[in-house]
């Protein structure tokens, strides 16, 4: 169990390859989601993004989100990176990883994770565009795909 | 008690952060938003849609039935949009 929130980037491969050294005989799936800048909202084309959180709650909920997710399918491994501060149209956001014995827990779990995050993490994006800076508002569909792991083990994409 | 402040939230009331000591009619959540709104204008402005404000105490999302006292941290703020 791992979680960063930092401003630097990443690299997947390498935090892959961390992730699952000295578990060749246990690990058989890893599943990972990266979240990018997107340089297109509607009509308007994005110059900038501040991501801004609060510090300490943060750590505490990708914590307990992380911590479910042990509960629900362990064994696993997993790990968290969230960046906060500018980034670019393309620049990478969040990392999620998750290591298993088998895919379908892999799958499941990852998306868990990030459908979680979304809604749980303190995170709130500031977007600045050709037309001017705005705060993002949040999306139902990031509240409705949360709220399905609720009940459930597995959920599959509609 | 202090009290954090986020995203827009943080713009409308024009603080990020103040430490207040509350009136003794102040113990959970709700009564804690009800004097929240009468502290200003700025404050009954950030607070005018309860439906986009979020709060956590001590760091945890919390309800309207939540207990509140001067020692906690509270912060106030509009739903999360990171990932």
């Amino acid at each position: 169990m791992a979680i960063y929130v930092q401003s630097e980037d990443f690299d997947l491969s390498a935090e892959l390859k961390q992730l699952t050294a000295n578990t060749a005989s246990t690990i058989g799936a890893v599943v990972s989601f990266v979240g990018l800048v997107r340089d297109i909202i509607g009509e308007t084309s994005l110059t900038a993004l501040e991501l801004e959180h609060y510090p300490g709650m943060t750590e505490r909920q990708l914590a307990a989100i992380e911590a479910e997710a042990h509960q629900r399918w362990s064994p696993i491994k997993t790990l968290i990176i969230h960046r906060y501060g500018r980034l670019h149209p393309g620049d990478q956001i969040v990392l999620t990883i998750v290591a298993s014995t088998h895919r379908a827990t892999a799958f499941d779990a990852c998306r868990f994770l990030i459908d979680r995050l979304k809604t749980d993490a303190p995170f709130w994006k500031q977007e600045e565009t050709t037309q001017g800076t705005h705060w993002v508002a949040s999306r139902e569909e990031d509240n409705q795909a949360s709220a399905r792991w609720k009940n459930k083990t597995s959920t599959n994409l509609e | 008690m202090k009290i954090l402040y986020f995203s827009w939230v943080r713009s409308k009331i024009g603080l990020a952060e103040e430490t207040v000591t509350a009136p003794n009619r102040v113990n959970n959540v709700a009564s804690f938003l009800a004097w929240m709104e009468t502290r200003g204008p700025n404050y009954a402005d950030a607070l005018a849609n309860p439906a986009i404000v979020r709060i956590a105490v001590n760091q945890d999302y919390a309800s309207a039935n939540h207990p509140i006292n001067n020692d906690d941290e509270v912060a106030l703020f509009p739903p999360v949009t990171g990932g």
